[in-house]
C-alpha cells in the first residue's frame, strides 16, 4: 500500500515536471519561433492582410468581410453587397459566428424569405435571381466573398448608383472574380472588399 | 473406423437418440421447462432473465390496465385493449421456449443417465480387511466382511468373484476375469481384464462373467466414474467453457446497451416526441437483446456433449471439447488409427532356385492352423494366386511362442514347415547342424531388409524334410495396411490447418514408408512414452494445441499434458485420470471426430449469434416507425415491410421473436453443418448463410406474421 | 460538375495520404522502437526523472497517463482562473469555475469542446501557455496508448507494454512538433494570422468601423488540426477566414487532420510484423470515410428542407470560398477523425445531413478516428469482429496470433459500452431532471422542436466521442452542461483508455499462436467487410431510435 502511494506520488512529482517543461517549450518556446517566423518573413499575412486604400489608409482585411450600409443599417447602393452575417450586429471581427439555425427553424424561413424579397427588391431583379448566398449567413459571419451570380445581379443597381457605365463595373467584376483553387477545389467567388476599393478607385 | 463426413453414431443402449427432436421429446421436457420459469433458475441467463422481468412487468400491466382505463397511448398511438395481454403472453412464451430448448437438451441425456443410474445401485462387496498384497495377492486366506459398495471408499480391496457385479472403480490386483462392459460401453461382448499391464481398471457397475479378481478400489464414493457420467450426460456438472463465457460476456453487454437505449427513450422522446408505453418499451427491449442465442445457448452446450456421448466419448469438461475444437497438433497412434491393427501378406518372394508353387503351398500350409489375421490373409493371397488348399491337411500344429519366434505345421510323413522371423528360422535350421549356403543368406538378409525398408515384415518360410535338412524357401512380404481414404482426409485436415503426426513403435525406416503411404505431416518413430511426453511439449511450446489418445498407465503423463487427450476405456484408470475424455469404445481414431464436433459447437453458437444479432435490423424496421407514428407520420417511410398498424407491428416483431426459438432447437440440437475446409470458406458460407440469412429472414417472417396478426380486432 | 469536383477533392486526399501511408507510418513505427534517445531527449528525461530504459506495466502506463492528464486538467483550469493577471489577457476576466473546468478538461481529453465564444472569453495566454500545449500532448497521450496497445499484440511474454513517458516525450518532439513548423509556415503563406496584436479597430470604406482580431493563431491552428484537437483559436473556428482564409488551406487543414491517423494502421502493421494487417484496417477507415463523405455530400447538395429549399441551396452556415463540397469535405474529416474543427456550421445542414457528422461520432470514431484513439478503437472493434468470426469457423477466435478470451472479450465489451452509454444518459438526463429541463429548454436550445433534441443529442455524442465539434445552436455554458458534458468528455476519453491498456497488458503478457490454414486471416476483404459490418451494426442498433426520434423524423417531414 505505501509502496502504491510512494509509486502514486512519484508518477505525479514526473507528471508535473514533464508538464512544466512542455508547456515552457511547446508553449512559449514554439509560439515564439513561429511569431518571429511569421513577423519576419511573412508580416503581411501574419497581420491579418490589411489592405489601404490608394492614400495608404487601412480599410480592413482582405480575408474578413465588412458590411457597406448606412448607419441605419440598410444596404448602400453604390456598393456591392456582402452575405447576411450573424456575426454579432453584422461582420462584427470580434465575434465570429454562424446563425446555427436549423432547416426547419421558423426565424430562418422568415429571414431567407424577407432577404429573397429585399434583395430582390433592392437589385431591379426576380426573386428566383437571387443566388442562395445572398441569402444565407456564412459560417463564420465574416465571410469576405459572394458567389458570381450574387455579384452578377448587383451590377445594374451598382452602375446606376454610381453614375458609370454597368459593362465597366462587369469588367471589374470579371478581374475580381476568382475561380476554385487549383481550378477545382472550393467555388468561385468575388471578394467584396476588394471590388468595392477598386469601385472607387475607378471614381477616384 | 469413423470418419470424418461419415460419424458413426453407436446407439450406446439408450434408445431414441436421434438427432432431430420429436414430440415425444418435447412432451417430456414440458414440466421441465415450465419448472425453468422460476426466477432462480433464470438467474443464471442474463438475457433471458430480462425477459422474464420484462414478461412479469407486463403481466402486471395487463391486469392493471382494465381498473385504470384501458392501455396508456404510446407515441401517440391509441393501442387496442388486448395489446399488453397479448405482449405478455408472448413474452412467456419467449421464455418457456428457452426453457424447452435447455430441457430438451437434458432430455436427451436423461434417457442414458436412467440406464447408467441402474448400475449404480448399491451392491454388496466383499471387502478383505487385510490385504497382503507380497504373501496373498489373491486374497484367498484373508479375512473379507460384507459392506454396501456405497461405504467403499478410495484403497480398499475388494474381491470379486462371478456373476458379481464390481462394486466400484479400480484396478485389478490380481486376476482375470472377462467382464461385461454393456452398461456403460453398450457393446454386448464381454472384454478380458487382467492385473498388470495396460487393461487393469475396471469399472463399477459392470459385471464379472468368469472368474475371480481382486480388485483395489481407485474412486471416492460418489465420484465413481459412473457418477460423472451421469452427471455429464444429464449436463448437471457443465461447467462454462471460457468461449461460452467470453460470449456471454458480450451477449450481456450488447443487453446492457439495449437496456440504456430503451431506458433513456422516453426521456428523449418526451422532449420533441410523446412518451411511449412501458409495454412497448418492453417489447422493443426483448426484440433487440439477443434473445435468440440466449434462449439456445445452453441447449448447444449440452447438445455438443451429447453429440460426444453419441459417439461413445465422456468429455470430462465442455473445456476439452472447445480445446478440440483448436487442435493444432494431432498425434495419431499408428496401429487401429492408420493402418488396420494387423499386417496382412501382400507378396511371396521366393529365393534363388525354389519353385514358387513349393514357397506358396509352404506358407498356406503353415498357416491353415494359424487363426491370427496374419495368418488367415497368407492363406488368403496363397489361395489367390494358387488355387483352393485342401483345408482339412492333416498335421500337427506347432503354435507360436516368444521362445521359438516361429510357427508352422508338422506333416504327418516328418516334413517340417516353420514361419517366422529371419533369424529365428535359420537359428533353426542350423540346428539340424545344417548351414545354409552363404549365397542363400545374403540373398535372403537382401529381401528382408527389403521389405523391412518400404515398411513391411519379412516372414521367412523353411522347411524340414523328414531326414532333418532345412531348406529355405522365400519370404511373406507381410504389409501394415493404411486405411483407405486415409491421404484424402488428413488432406483436409491440413487445410483446416491441423497437423497430423503418427506415432509408431517401429523403426524409423518402417514408420516413414507408411507416413508417407498414409500421408501425414510428421511421425515419431520408436516412440517411448517420454518420447511422446517431449513431443507434446515441444509442440506446445510453439503454441500448439495437442490432441493425442493413449491407454497405458506410461501414457498418463502425456495424455495429461496434451490439451485433449483421448484415453481409451479399455486402458488403466491411471489413463483414464490423466485424459480429459474417454473413448468408450476404446477407437483411437475417434480423435478425428471430436475435432470436428469441438469445432461445430463453436460454429453453431457463432451462427446463432450472429443470426439473433442480424435479426435485429429488421425488427427495429417493425418497431421504431411503429413506435412514433403517432406523433411523426412521416416516419411511415421507415415501415418498409408496410406492417398494418403500431400495434400489429410490434407484436409481430415479439412473436417473430419467440417463435424463432422454436424453430431454431433442432439447429442447436444438430449443430449446424460443418464442412471442414480452410478459415476463409468457412466463414463466408457461414456469413452469408447466417448473416446474410439472419437479415432477410426476419423482414419476410415479420410481414407474414402481420397478415395474420392484423385480423386480430382491433389491431 | 459538383460530382467533378468532390471526385477530384478526394482523389487529392486520397493521393496525398497513399503516399504518405508507407514513409510516415514507417517513421512513427521507427519513433515508438527506435532503441536511441535524441541527446535533447535524454535531457529531458533526466529533469523529469524518468529511465528511459525501463518499461512499464500496463498500470504503470495507465498511471503516467492519469497522472500526466491530471496534471493537465489542473494547470489549464489554473490557467483560466487567473486569467485577468496574466499577459495578454486582452483585458477579459476569468472564466466561471464550471466553464475553467469544461475547458480544462475539454483540452485534455483531445476533445476541444467549446462551450465559450474564444474571442470574447480567452486571452492569448491561456490559448498558447494552456490550449495550444495541450494540443500537443493530448495527441501525443493518445498516439501513446495506441502504441501500447499495437504492443500488447507484437510482444509475446512480457510483463510490460513500454514506457509512457518516453512514448509522451518522442511522439511530441519527433512527430508532432516538426510537423506542426512546417504547417503553420505554410498556413501562414495561406493568410493564417500570428501576431499579439489584439483587437485593432480600422476605419471601414463607408466610414464605419471594424474590429479585425489577432493573435498567435497559426501556431495553435496547425496542431489544433494535426492533432486531431479542434479548438479554434476564433469562435466560428476553420470557417473564421483568419484561421482558414483559402481553399486550399482548408484541404491542407483537412490533409493535416488525417496524415497520423490514416498513417498509424501502417505503423501498427510494422509493429506486429504483418503490413497486411495495416493495410485491412486503413481499408474499413477508408471505406467508411468515403461512404460517410459521399452521403453527406450527396444530401447536402440536394439541399433538402424547407430553408435550404427556400434558399435554393443549402449555404446557411456555409462559407462562399468552400462550397458545399469544401464543406463537407471538412465536416467528414472533422467528426470522423475526433478533430471537431468545422468550417460550417453544423447545425445549419439540413436535417439529415446533420445526422451524417452525428454518426461518424457514433461509429466510435474510426473513420479513421482522432490520433491514436482511432487505431486503438478500431482494434477493440476489429477484436469482437475476430470474436465473432472465431465462432463462425469453430476455433476459439484469435487475433494476429493471440488468443482472445474471457478476458479480451470483457474489456472490449466495456470499452463498447462506455459511449453510448455517456451519450443516450446524457442527453435523457438532460430531459428527464426537472430544473435542468426547463434550463436546457430557455437557455440552451437555439432551434426550438426535434432540431433542439438533436443539438442536445449532438452535443452528447460529440462530448462522450472527444470531438468537440457541435450543433453550435446550443447554448452550452450553463452549469449543467458545462457539468455534464465535462463528465461525459472526462469519462469518454479515460474510461477507455484503462480498458484499452489493460487489454494490452493481457495480450502481451499471452505467447503467440501460430498461424496455420485454420486460422481466420485478417487481411482478406472478407474480414474487411465483417469489420466494416460490425462497426455500422453496433452503432446501427445503439442510435436507430434516437437518431429516428431526430434527423430521421425531421429529414422525412
Amino acid at each position: 500500500m505505501n509502496t502504491q502511494a510512494r509509486g502514486v506520488g512519484r508518477t505525479v512529482w514526473v507528471a508535473i515536471r514533464a508538464m512544466v517543461l512542455l508547456t515552457a517549450a511547446l508553449g512559449i518556446g514554439y509560439t515564439l519561433v513561429i511569431t518571429g517566423i511569421g513577423q519576419l518573413v511573412l508580416p503581411a499575412q501574419a497581420n491579418g492582410s490589411i489592405v489601404t486604400t490608394q492614400d495608404g489608409d487601412p480599410v480592413g482585411s482582405a480575408l474578413i468581410g465588412q458590411s457597406f450600409s448606412d448607419e441605419e443599417g440598410n444596404p448602400l447602393p453604390e456598393y456591392f453587397q456582402p452575405r447576411p452575417s450573424a456575426a454579432g450586429d453584422g461582420n462584427d471581427g470580434g465575434a465570429s459566428s454562424g446563425s446555427n439555425y436549423g432547416p426547419e427553424n421558423e426565424d430562418l424561413i422568415a429571414a431567407i424569405t424577407d432577404r429573397k424579397t429585399q434583395v430582390a427588391e433592392f437589385n431591379g431583379v426576380t426573386e428566383s435571381e437571387v443566388p442562395a448566398d445572398a441569402v444565407t449567413a456564412s459560417s463564420s459571419g465574416l465571410d469576405p466573398h459572394i458567389s458570381a451570380a450574387y455579384a452578377a445581379i448587383q451590377i445594374d443597381r451598382v452602375a446606376e448608383a454610381r453614375g458609370i457605365p454597368a459593362a465597366e463595373v462587369r469588367d471589374l467584376v470579371e478581374a475580381h472574380t476568382q475561380g476554385p483553387d487549383l481550378g477545382y477545389l472550393g467555388e468561385s467567388r468575388v471578394n467584396v472588399l476588394e471590388l468595392n476599393i477598386a469601385l472607387n478607385e475607378l471614381e477616384g | 473406423m469413423s470418419t470424418l463426413t461419415e460419424p458413426r453414431t453407436t446407439t450406446a443402449g439408450t434408445p431414441g437418440r436421434k438427432s432431430g427432436f420429436t414430440w415425444e421429446q418435447v412432451r417430456a421436457a414440458l414440466p421441465g421447462a415450465f419448472r425453468k420459469l422460476s426466477p432462480k433458475e433464470q438467474w443464471r441467463n442474463p438475457v433471458m432473465f430480462l425477459v422474464w422481468v420484462g414478461a412479469a412487468l407486463t403481466t402486471m400491466l395487463a391486469v392493471v390496465e382494465p381498473f385504470i382505463g384501458g392501455p396508456a397511448d404510446s407515441g401517440g398511438t391509441v393501442v387496442p385493449w388486448s395489446f399488453t395481454w397479448a405482449i405478455a403472453i408472448w413474452l412467456w412464451l419467449t421464455v418457456l421456449f428457452a426453457n424447452l430448448a435447455e430441457s430438451v437438451a437434458e432430455g436427451r441425456g436423461k434417457a442414458q443417465a436412467e440406464t447408467l443410474r441402474k448400475t449404480r445401485t448399491s451392491t454388496m462387496a466383499n471387502r478383505v480387511t487385510a490385504y497382503e498384497p507380497n504373501t496373498d495377492a489373491a486374497a484367498e486366506q484373508a479375512a473379507t466382511t460384507q459392506v454396501s459398495s456405497s461405504d467403499l471408499t478410495l484403497g480398499d480391496v475388494v474381491v470379486v468373484t462371478a456373476g458379481e457385479l464390481i462394486p466400484g472403480d479400480g484396478d485389478i490386483v490380481w486376476g482375470i476375469a472377462s467382464v461385461d462392459e454393456s452398461a456403460i460401453t453398450g457393446e454386448s461382448a464381454p472384454v478380458v481384464r487382467e492385473s498388470g499391464g495396460d487393461r487393469s481398471a475396471v469399472t463399477g457397475g459392470t459385471r464379472v462373467l468368469s472368474d475371480r479378481i481382486v480388485v483395489r478400489i481407485t474412486s471416492k464414493p460418489g465420484e465413481t466414474f459412473v457418477d460423472r457420467m451421469i452427471s455429464l450426460v444429464e449436463g448437471a456438472a457443465r461447467q462454462k467453457t471460457p468461449n461460452e463465457i467470453a460470449l456471454n460476456i458480450l451477449l450481456a453487454s450488447l443487453s446492457i446497451i439495449f437496456v440504456v437505449v430503451a431506458l433513456t427513450l422516453n426521456p428523449i422522446a418526451s422532449y420533441a416526441a410523446a412518451p411511449v408505453s412501458v409495454t412497448v418499451l418492453v417489447a422493443l427491449l426483448v426484440c433487440l437483446i439477443p434473445t435468440t442465442i440466449g434462449a439456445l445457448l445452453s441447449a448447444i452446450g449440452i447438445a455438443g456433449m451429447d453429440r460426444l456421448v453419441q459417439r461413445n466419448v465422456l468429455a470430462m469438461s465442455g473445456r476439452a471439447v472447445e480445446a478440440a475444437g483448436d487442435v493444432t497438433t494431432l498425434l495419431l497412434d499408428k496401429t487401429g488409427t492408420i493402418t488396420y491393427g494387423n499386417r496382412r501378406a501382400s507378396e511371396f518372394v521366393r529365393l534363388g532356385g525354389v519353385r514358387e508353387q513349393d514357397l506358396i503351398r509352404a506358407a498356406a500350409l503353415s498357416s491353415l492352423a494359424d487363426p491370427t489375421p496374419e495368418g488367415v490373409s497368407i492363406v488368403e493371397l496363397a489361395e489367390a494366386q494358387h488355387g483352393e488348399f485342401d483345408r482339412n491337411t492333416v498335421g500337427e500344429i506347432v503354435p507360436f511362442t516368444a521362445q521359438t519366434r516361429m510357427s508352422g505345421l508338422d506333416l504327418p510323413d516328418g516334413t517340417q514347415i516353420r514361419k517366422g522371423a529371419g533369424s529365428a528360422v535359420l537359428a533353426w535350421i542350423e540346428d539340424g547342424g545344417e548351414r545354409s549356403a552363404s549365397t542363400l543368406v545374403a540373398e535372403l538378409d537382401e529381401y528382408v531388409e527389403r521389405i523391412s525398408q518400404s515398411g513391411g515384415t519379412p516372414l521367412v518360410v523353411a522347411t524340414k524334410d523328414p531326414a532333418g535338412a532345412g531348406r529355405l524357401l522365400g519370404v511373406v512380404h507381410l504389409k501394415d495396411v493404411v486405411k483407405d481414404g486415409l491421404p484424402a482426409k488428413f488432406a483436409e485436415m491440413r487445410a483446416m490447418g491441423i497437423r497430423t503426426v503418427m506415432i509408431t513403435g517401429d523403426n524409423p525406416l518402417t514408420a516413414a514408408a507408411i507416413a508417407k503411404e498414409a500421408g501425414v505431416d510428421d511421425f515419431l518413430a520408436e516412440a517411448t512414452p517420454e518420447d511422446k511426453l517431449a513431443y507434446i511439449r515441444k509442440e506446445q511450446e510453439g503454441g500448439n494445441l495437442v490432441a493425442m489418445t493413449g491407454d497405458g498407465t506410461n501414457d498418463a503423463p502425456a495424455l495429461a499434458q496434451a490439451d485433449v487427450g483421448v484415453a481409451m476405456n479399455s486402458g488403466t484408470s491411471a489413463a483414464k485420470e490423466a485424459g480429459n475424455m474417454v473413448d468408450l469404445d476404446s477407437d483411437p481414431s475417434k480423435l478425428i471426430d471430436v475435432v470436428r464436433i469441438g469445432k461445430q459447437l463453436l460454429i453453431t453458437r457463432g451462427a446463432l449469434t450472429t443470426f439473433s444479432i442480424a435479426n435485429d435490423i429488421a425488427k427495429y424496421f417493425a418497431i421504431i416507425p411503429a413506435m412514433f407514428m403517432g406523433v411523426f407520420p412521416q416516419l411511415a417511410a421507415l415501415n418498409i415491410m408496410g406492417l398494418h398498424s403500431p400495434a400489429s407491428a410490434v407484436l409481430s416483431a415479439i412473436i417473430f421473436n419467440a417463435i424463432v426459438i422454436v424453430f431454431l432447437i433442432p439447429l442447436a440440437l444438430r449443430g449446424v453443418k460443418y464442412r471442414p475446409g480452410n478459415a476463409s470458406s468457412i466463414l463466408g458460407r457461414n456469413l452469408a448463410v447466417y448473416g446474410l440469412g439472419g437479415v432477410i429472414t426476419p423482414f419476410i417472417a415479420i410481414w407474414l406474421i402481420d397478415l395474420i396478426v392484423r385480423l386480430i380486432p382491433g389491431f | 460538375m459538383t460530382l467533378m469536383y468532390a471526385l477530384l477533392a478526394l482523389a487529392t486526399v486520397a493521393i496525398v495520404l497513399a503516399v504518405l501511408y508507407r514513409p510516415f507510418g514507417d517513421y512513427m513505427a521507427w519513433v515508438y522502437t527506435s532503441r536511441k534517445d535524441w541527446k535533447i531527449e535524454r535531457g529531458i528525461y533526466k529533469v523529469i526523472g524518468v529511465d528511459a530504459k525501463a518499461e512499464q506495466t500496463w498500470q504503470a502506463y495507465l498511471r503516467g497517463v492519469l497522472a500526466f492528464s491530471a496534471v493537465g486538467v489542473l494547470i489549464v483550469y489554473t490557467l483560466q482562473r487567473f486569467q485577468q493577471w496574466l499577459p495578454y489577457s486582452l483585458g477579459l476576466p476569468a472564466p466561471s469555475e464550471s466553464l475553467s473546468f469544461n475547458t480544462a478538461v475539454s483540452f485534455v481529453t483531445n476533445t476541444n469542446w467549446q462551450s465559450y465564444s474564444p474571442e470574447l472569453t480567452l486571452g492569448y495566454t491561456v490559448q498558447f501557455a494552456g490550449l495550444a500545449v495541450q494540443n500537443f500532448v493530448s495527441a501525443a497521450v493518445g498516439i501513446a496508448v495506441a502504441i501500447a496497445l499495437v504492443r500488447g499484440f507484437a510482444y509475446r511474454r512480457s510483463g510490460t507494454i513500454g514506457n509512457f513517458w518516453v512514448d509522451l516525450i518522442r511522439g511530441t518532439l519527433r512527430i508532432l512538433l516538426p510537423i506542426a513548423v512546417l504547417g503553420a509556415i505554410v498556413l501562414m503563406i495561406g493568410g493564417v494570422i500570428q501576431n499579439f496584436n489584439g483587437f485593432t479597430t480600422v476605419t471601414t470604406l463607408t466610414g464605419g468601423t471594424q474590429t479585425v482580431p489577432g493573435g498567435p493563431t497559426a501556431s495553435q491552428e496547425v496542431i489544433k488540426l494535426l492533432g486531431t484537437n479542434g479548438g479554434g483559436f476564433f469562435n466560428a473556428n476553420s470557417s473564421h477566414p483568419f484561421e482558414n482564409p483559402t481553399p486550399w488551406t482548408s484541404m491542407f487543414e483537412i490533409l493535416l487532420m488525417l496524415a497520423i491517423p490514416f498513417s498509424l494502421p501502417r505503423t501498427f502493421g510494422r509493429m506486429v510484423g504483418d503490413n497486411r494487417q495495416g493495410v485491412a484496417i486503413v481499408s474499413v477507415m477508408a471505406v467508411l470515410y468515403i461512404a460517410s463523405f459521399s452521403i453527406l455530400t450527396a444530401l447536402e447538395s440536394a439541399g433538402m428542407g424547407t430553408a435550404p429549399g427556400l434558399a435554393g441551396g443549402a449555404m446557411e452556415g456555409k462559407e462562399q470560398r468552400f462550397g458545399i463540397i469544401g464543406s463537407t469535405l471538412f465536416a467528414t474529416t472533422s467528426t470522423g477523425t475526433s478533430t471537431g474543427a468545422v468550417n460550417s456550421m453544423h447545425d445549419s445542414y439540413t436535417a439529415m445531413g446533420g445526422m451524417m457528422p452525428m454518426l461518424n461520432m457514433m461509429l466510435g470514431e474510426v473513420t479513421p478516428g482522432g490520433v491514436g484513439s482511432g487505431l486503438y478503437a478500431i482494434l477493440i472493434l476489429a477484436v469482437i469482429a475476430v470474436f465473432i468470426s472465431g465462432l463462425l469457423i469453430g476455433r476459439t477466435p484469435e487475433y494476429l496470433g493471440k488468443k482472445i478470451g474471457p478476458r479480451e472479450i470483457k474489456l472490449a465489451a466495456l470499452y463498447i459500452l462506455v459511449m453510448p452509454t455517456l451519450v443516450l444518459a446524457g442527453t435523457a438526463l438532460s430531459f428527464a431532471l426537472p430544473g435542468v429541463r426547463e434550463k436546457v429548454e430557455s437557455t440552451s436550445i437555439w432551434n426550438p422542436g426535434i432540431h433542439g433534441m438533436s443539438e442536445v443529442l449532438y452535443a452528447f455524442t460529440s462530448a462522450a466521442n472527444n470531438n468537440g465539434s457541435a450543433f453550435a445552436g446550443l447554448t452550452a455554458n450553463t452549469p449543467w452542461l458545462n457539468t455534464a458534458l465535462g463528465v461525459a468528455m472526462l469519462l469518454g476519453r479515460f474510461v477507455p483508455i484503462v480498458f484499452v491498456l489493460a487489454l494490452a497488458g493481457s495480450l502481451a503478457a499471452q505467447d503467440k499462436v501460430p498461424t496455420t490454414s485454420g486460422t481466420l486471416p485478417t487481411h482478406r476483404p472478407m474480414f474487411i467487410g465483417l469489420l466494416t459490418a460490425v462497426t455500422v451494426l453496433v452503432t446501427a442498433l445503439t442510435f436507430f431510435p434516437v437518431l429516428a426520434l431526430g434527423p430521421l423524423a425531421e429529414g422525412l417531414m
